[in-house]
């Protein structure tokens, strides 16, 4: 079309190269530290007696670090690539772009240091502290400022569908992260959060629920709502389908917290709510994956060939199944047999290994030759063991989890004839025991295939040039 | 909730129910005045958006979820004050204390109200009581130790890893820090099955002073001295027999033996069993800054028949039968 034979604008790569990288880096790192905790459940001597390498300092470290490292930076990287690229004009501020990912590292590498030394706030997924806290803050109003400017400033008539899913996305954490990290400290390491009882558990699991919601879904929606069709060749398979799933996702995802508190001193009102939501969100969800996956219709043959729509496709089946199964467990009585199990493990692992990192990855085989100013990745077979590798790891992980997590719930509910427990706790933790090994197992895959990334990255990046290197004529590669 | 708050929450949940319903239908319909199946005329880097309808059976489902929504809303309690048509409860959340709790339990066995977490209670006890109260007519001692009441020791046993396990180990061995290995015969209060039941009931505070001040480092030397020396173990003479003149003032409560005083439950000195570890370290600190050990009570969360068949198995595993 028209804007096809226009120049292209000169667009800010820079920013997008180094959270490219970063992302990789920091996958292999958060991966690494799940894969050792992972290990620790069968042998906890591998905590070597060192107070920094036990699993309760490392358990938020790896969550955080593959959440807000690996995702964050993969979704700064895509959501500065697709809003230049889709409103057709350079990022409204270098500078800007410059302060966000210095300051996303900083926040990272001071993650990476306060965590292992106990220094936590003690809520799921915002351990950080408040000086952490307040500089995430600042990094996330400059995305926002950049992200949003940049959309003032297109040249496109319209906003695409992918630039929603992130603005929504970049809004959204910013009031989760604010609201949920208010706190009074006490001195420069420690602080008291400003709720109390279960009006703090509440305020925690909307947070909590969200940043699965809004980071690790909408955000990622976008990606997937560019790299798809753009990967495929093929046009978005409805715009009215991605209104209708676009404007129910966000208005329903935001009340889904409370289902994490079933069956506690939340009141009964809010519980109900929580799963009300949780079961009508299913269905917007799946809107996302079928207009993803009706993309590929006329192009389902490429799977046979490109392991990076197979990477893009596969995790939005995972996408698909995981949409499926949280709603299922936000059900009462599913949630009765489901909750504090490793089903939960398995869930979320479903999610943030089949969908976010398969989606991430999938993306990241697109852009890296794009932005290093080659033709395509070093090895496509490369990408396709990395492929094979992540699925079979992904899915022995889960199944793994699936299975002693039903085994858990069976056994810490199982009653005798005279009313007593049948089992003991340590009962049910021993018979998790083969499970775990096979958790680790699953995970050994998923990490060797990020290695086997990493390598064809740097092999991209450090061949020779085979076309000019400079940004103007990479963007028309 | 003031009637302010449950407008507040009943109107925006509604709303978001039927905002969806409303978009739903509005997508549904084809207002874009582009003809179904072709492109919407926008392009952004090449990627073009069909105007396609909505699947058909995903419609459907999305229409099943929010009825199901608003039946659900009906029936249970969700719009802020409403209770909903069912009345139901998961439990009575305005308790604030074992007894408040009790109370109500009461009441909505006498008014047959909706609440889940009585209703399973009242359940449980009617079918599961009868049990125990079958165990509590027989002595601890026999139901520990006739074969016959194998079965009441292995109830016991249950009960013992749901409750006790988490201070004296699966195995009952206790563990360093002042909880008691219950299967090597010493008892701290007695081990005759009124004595534990007793325990169990009301629980047991066991307070060892700090004598630091009283005798100062040189003074703790001694007496720490003496008291190994009591369980045979190979000490400085001299310092020990220093130690001997001052211990007159820990006789008052370990007994001029050192064989303690289960009245108080004050430990035996001569079994070479500790609480708190048998280092010279640990033995001084515990001289110096005293220890306090607390074993809780159980009669208002277990009952006494359920005490009854606890204290049958603990009896049982240091009385063979």
């Amino acid at each position: 079309m028209s804007a096809n034979t226009q120049v292209q604008p000169d667009y800010n790569y820079k920013v997008v190269r180094q959270f490219t990288v970063m992302t990789v880096i920091w996958g292999i790192v958060g991966m690494s530290v799940g894969l050792l905790i992972a290990a620790q459940l069968f042998a906890p001597a591998l905590n070597f007696d060192i107070p920094y390498l036990t699993y309760s300092r490392l358990r938020p470290l790896h969550t955080n670090a593959v959440i807000f490292a690996f995702g964050g930076c993969a979704l700064f990287a895509t959501s500065y690539y697709i809003v230049q690229r889709t409103c057709q004009v350079r990022l409204f501020s270098d500078k800007l772009a410059a302060f966000t990912f210095w300051g996303w590292q900083a926040v990272i590498v001071l993650a990476a240091i306060t965590l292992p030394m106990g220094l936590t706030s003690s809520k799921e997924y915002a351990e950080l502290e408040w000086p952490i806290d307040i500089l995430i803050a600042l990094v996330w109003i400059a995305y926002i400022i950049n992200f949003f400017g940049t959309m003032i400033i297109r040249k496109t008539s319209h906003i695409y569908v992918a630039n929603w899913f992130l603005g929504a996305f970049m809004l959204t954490v910013a009031v989760l992260h604010i609201g949920n990290s208010m706190s009074i400290p006490v001195s420069f390491t420690k602080s008291y959060s400003l709720y109390a009882g279960a009006v703090d558990a509440m305020m925690q699991w909307w947070y909590g629920h969200n940043a699965v919601g809004f980071f690790l879904t909408a955000g990622f929606l976008g990606m997937m709502y560019y790299f798809i069709p753009k990967q495929a060749g093929r046009p978005v398979y409805s715009y009215r389908l991605s209104i209708v799933h676009f404007w129910a996702l966000i208005s329903l995802y935001i009340w889904a917290g409370p289902h994490h508190l079933h069956y506690t001193a939340l009141p009964d009102w809010t519980q109900s709510l929580g799963m009300v939501m949780s079961i009508i969100l299913f269905v917007p969800s799946w809107g996302g994956m079928i207009n993803g996956i009706m993309t590929l219709s006329g192009a389902w043959h490429k799977l046979r060939t490109d392991p990076i729509l197979r990477f893009l496709i596969v995790s939005l089946s995972f996408y698909g199944m995981s949409t499926f199964e949280g709603p299922m467990m936000a059900i009462k009585t599913v949630n009765a047999l489901s909750h504090y199990t490793d089903w939960t493990i398995g869930h979320v692992h479903s999610g943030a290994l089949g969908w976010v990192a398969m989606v991430s990855i999938g993306s990241i085989y697109h852009l890296v030759p794009i932005l290093f100013g080659q033709p395509k990745m070093y090895s496509t077979s490369l990408v396709n063991v990395h492929f094979w590798l992540a699925t079979i790891g992904v899915v022995i992980y889960i199944v793994a989890m699936w299975m002693s997590g039903v085994l858990q719930g069976l056994m810490w509910r199982a009653v005798n004839s005279d009313g007593t427990l049948t089992y003991s706790f340590v009962e049910s933790l021993e018979a998790s025991y083969p499970f775990y090994v096979m958790r680790f197992i699953g995970g050994a895959f998923v990490v060797t295939g990020m290695l086997v990334m990493a390598y064809n990255c740097y092999k991209t990046i450090r061949a020779p040039k085979v076309a000019l290197a400079t940004d103007n004529a990479v963007a028309t590669a | 909730m003031t009637l302010f708050w449950t407008i507040w929450i009943s109107v925006i949940t509604l709303g978001s129910i039927i905002g969806c319903y409303l978009l739903l239908r509005w997508t549904l319909a084809n207002k874009t005045g582009i003809q179904e199946g072709e492109t919407m005329g926008h392009e952004f880097d090449g990627i073009v958006e069909i105007n396609n309808g909505l699947p058909r059976w995903w419609t459907i489902l999305f229409y099943i979820c929010i009825v199901w929504g608003f039946i659900y809303l009906a029936l249970y309690p969700g719009l802020g004050s409403f209770k909903g048509l069912l009345g139901w409860q998961s439990s009575n959340q305005t308790v604030l204390s074992l007894e408040e709790s009790e109370a109500s339990l009461q009441a909505s066995i006498e008014n047959g109200a909706l609440i889940q977490y009585d209703r399973e209670i009242k359940f449980a006890n009617e079918r599961f009581d009868p049990i125990f109260a079958a165990y509590a007519e027989i002595p601890v001692e026999t139901l520990a130790t006739n074969p016959e009441h194998a079965d009441a020791v292995k109830v016991g046993q249950r009960l013992f890893l749901q409750n006790c396990a988490q201070c004296h180990g699966s195995d009952a061995r206790g563990q360093n820090g002042g909880f008691p290995n219950l299967t090597d015969k010493d008892w701290l209060y007695g081990g005759s099955g009124d004595k534990i039941v007793q325990t169990l009931q009301n629980g047991r505070s066991g307070m060892m002073p700090a004598w630091l001040e009283s005798f100062g480092e040189s003074g703790i030397e001694e007496i720490v001295e003496y008291t190994l020396s009591l369980s045979g173990r190979d000490v400085d003479p001299v310092l020990a027999d220093k130690g001997k003149a001052r211990y007159v003032v820990c006789a008052a409560c370990h007994g001029m033996d050192g064989k303690g005083n289960q009245m108080l439950g004050a430990p035996n000195l001569t079994d070479n069993i500790w609480l708190y570890g048998g280092s010279k370290r640990a033995v001084t600190e515990t001289l110096k800054y005293g220890r306090n050990g607390v074993m809780p009570a159980f009669n208002k969360t277990l009952g006494d028949d359920k005490i009854h068949v606890v204290a049958a198995y603990v009896y049982s595993l240091s009385n063979e039968n």
